[in-house]
């Protein structure tokens, strides 16, 4: 599968075993406690926001929610290895992702909450909002790399699906593209094994889901998605070879998908807890935990203030997110176009904002 | 002043798009080296070399994806599909993203790119290269769609289209790419969007009509003339946001309307504007509202497609029965 230079390992790579401790060499990012502690308190955070973001849900006061329950190291691995200059073309997984990007919970909280001032960003002002239509942002990401190609900009474009998302022709489509005209971006695959209730094996014959890269001349690579600095150092390689103009590179991060596909999916219709229960011990914040632990003495006072702390924050812009009104109704035109044409205002005028 | 057909003057507007702003760039199938299947991007490459001008794969969702990501990134694409019956493709593209980025982000991202696309029948393509599917592109909220329908009207269109800061989808009507060449002036000037062309004025009946179909409109006008009847042709123009003043307008005057289409009758672009029309204007109106269309069929393959195109003496006799009617 790793048929360029930047990949010199077969099989999938992994830095850290389910208990925590390293299988091979770290990367100089993963020796420094600092750093460590910094993707360790994001996975936490990316969390405890999910918690509440499903408690919200289960009260009425948030609309349906996916999850990213035991999937936190993709968008965090993800997110920390880019820089300013990069963009995020989110699925609906990578909450934790774009939060270090710059995305406020308030404004996650507003999305699923069903306002689209969620995705008006603050921050991240390039980034993409959350792309819904399985598949279809792989061919944005191609876009938005080559703007960055055409304008000489250092950035790169990172797309991040699903499993099921290989299954469509646009990601194909872009893979291919972005092989023929050596684009800066990285199209990162969330392997769950789940496709809603579809499991990996009824989704593709393939062996894996980074040999599709092959077909579009592209370099495949797995990753172990419950390994953050797995997920991380395959990550910076990949945008330091987009960044070389060498073009782009498709991750297939395996992990699992501890929960329901969302909020109004129950996953307990198609596979028992017997199937879910032994990836509990794989899953990557206890892992990472583990790690620091017995490397770095992270001490049961810093967890449980950490933890304090991640779950006031959620607290907080739960509370802030509530206090928000909903728009006004005449915001529904607002946006639709630059101007609103003419033809249209007379709708505008019908929709009163009392 | 160069005497330019419709494709050599949506060429021109293309070329001096480039010039006069680096963001915008090309992209499509064949449009480098070959110039286009219909010769729209003759010479471009060449001119402005093929990182500007480029051909793409074979892959209709990634041109129509593409453009909307490089255009929420800072440029300007003008993607081209190569006939209207390989859109259907872009359609999710068109639909969930283009139209709506600069909306659900709260105007944080917008989409400012043209999907050129030549359509209709009438030269003997085959299968599945001449239909009109305008309609469906008209009723998607946040979409431009604009039909140019003769050259100068296409450079100027054209040019407005790149220049606008939302999605516009060009529907190339490929019937009249060389039907006539006319004066065309290269100087940047582009016409409005969203507004209609009172191609003939008159006062006693109005015939409201795009693309390809104006050619057989106005000279049916002409034939009513000789019968002693005064007929404005509206050309349409932009179908989404349409011009409802300027045909409001037109049949308060006349009271009389006959409303002429290639594409299919049922959920007919022009349903829309005989409903605004018996919503606005009933009491301006002295006839029902008539409409000549394709029929409700496939379009036929090229022995029979004459047969399937409303022609001059369909709309000459909606035309009479609406002029005749007490």
């Amino acid at each position: 599968m790793t048929e360029s230079a930047h990949f010199e390992r077969a099989g999938m790579i992994r830095f850290l075993d389910e208990g925590g401790a390293p299988v091979r060499d770290l990367p100089d990012f993963a020796r420094s406690r600092d750093e460590l502690v910094r993707l360790y308190a994001a996975l936490v955070r990316t969390r405890a926001f999910d918690a509440k973001a499903i408690a919200l849900q289960r009260t009425g006061r948030l609309g349906t929610y996916g999850s990213c329950l035991g999937q936190e190291a993709i968008g965090i691995g993800v997110a920390s290895a880019m820089t300013a200059d990069d963009v995020l073309l989110p699925s609906f997984r990578e909450h934790g992702g774009q939060m270090l990007r710059g995305v406020t919970m308030e404004e996650l909280f507003l999305f699923w909450g069903g306002d689209e001032r969620g995705n008006a960003f603050a921050h991240a002002r390039s980034d993409f909002p959350v792309c819904i239509p399985v598949g279809t942002q792989f061919p944005h990401a191609a876009g938005v790399a080559l703007a960055m190609q055409q304008k000489g900009e250092r950035g790169v474009a990172v797309a991040v699906g699903g499993d099921g998302g290989t299954s469509k022709g646009d990601f194909y489509e872009a893979m291919n593209l972005a092989g023929v005209w050596k684009l800066p971006a990285v199209f990162v695959i969330n392997n769950n094994q789940w496709a809603i209730s579809v499991r990996r094996a009824e989704q593709t014959a393939a062996k894996t889901l980074a040999q599709k890269a092959v077909a579009a001349g592209l370099p495949g690579v797995i990753a172990d998605g419950n390994d953050v600095i797995a997920v991380r150092d395959v990550m910076a390689r990949s945008l330091g070879w987009a960044r070389a103009g060498k073009g782009a590179t498709l991750i297939e991060c395996v992990t699992y998908r501890l929960g329901d596909h969302t909020t109004a999916d129950d996953a307990g219709r198609y596979r028992g807890a017997e199937e879910v229960s032994p990836h509990w011990k794989a899953e990557p914040i206890v892992r990472l935990r583990s790690h620091l632990a017995a490397a770095h003495g992270w001490t049961k006072e810093e967890e449980e203030a950490l933890l304090r702390a991640c779950k006031a924050e959620a607290e907080e812009a739960a509370g802030n997110y509530l206090a928000i009104a909903p728009d006004a109704p005449r915001a529904m035109f607002d946006h639709l176009y630059a101007e609103l044409p003419a033809a249209i205002a007379s709708q505008a005028e019908e929709v009163s904002d009392g | 002043m160069a005497e330019l057909t419709m494709v050599e003057a949506i060429c021109a507007a293309l070329g001096r798009a480039l010039e006069e702003d680096p963001a915008v760039i090309l992209f499509g199938q064949d449009i480098g080296a070959d110039g286009g299947v219909f010769r729209a991007t003759e010479g471009l490459t060449q001119r402005f070399g093929a990182a500007r001008v480029r051909d793409t794969p074979l892959s209709e969702t990634v041109i129509a994806g593409v453009a909307v990501g490089a255009a929420a990134h800072g440029l300007r694409p003008v993607a081209e599909i190569q006939f209207m019956g390989f859109l259907y493709p872009a359609i999710d593209q068109l639909v969930n993203h283009a139209a709506r980025l600069r909306n659900r982000t709260r105007g944080r991202l917008t989409c400012p790119m043209v999907l050129r696309a030549p359509f209709g029948a009438g030269i003997k393509a085959p299968e599945h290269h001449s239909e009109s599917m305008e309609a469906m592109l008209a009723h998607v909220p946040g979409l431009r769609v604009v039909i140019p329908s003769s050259p100068a009207r296409a450079y100027g269109l054209l040019l407005a289209a790149i220049r606008d800061p939302d999605p516009v989808v060009f529907l190339e009507p490929n019937r009249l790419y060389r039907a006539v060449a006319e004066p065309v002036e290269d100087d940047g000037q582009a016409l409005p969007l969203d507004t209609a062309f009172v191609l003939r004025e008159g006062a006693d009946l109005t015939l409201v009509t795009w693309g390809a179909m104006t050619k057989e409109t106005v000279e049916a006008a002409g034939q009513l003339a000789v019968e002693g009847a005064a007929a404005e042709v509206i050309d349409l123009a932009t179908l989404k946001p349409y011009d409802h003043a300027a045909v409001r307008a037109s049949v308060e005057k006349t009271g009389r309307c006959v409303i002429v289409h290639e594409a299919p009758l049922t959920g007919g672009f022009g349903a829309e504007i005989a409903a605004d029309l018996a919503e606005h204007c009933l009491t301006s109106l002295l006839a029902p509202v008539k409409r000549v269309t394709g029929y409700d069929t496939i379009v036929p393959y090229p022995r029979l497609e004459a047969h399937y195109l409303p022609g001059v003496p369909r709309i000459l006799q909606a035309a009479r029965a609406v002029l005749e009617f007490q």
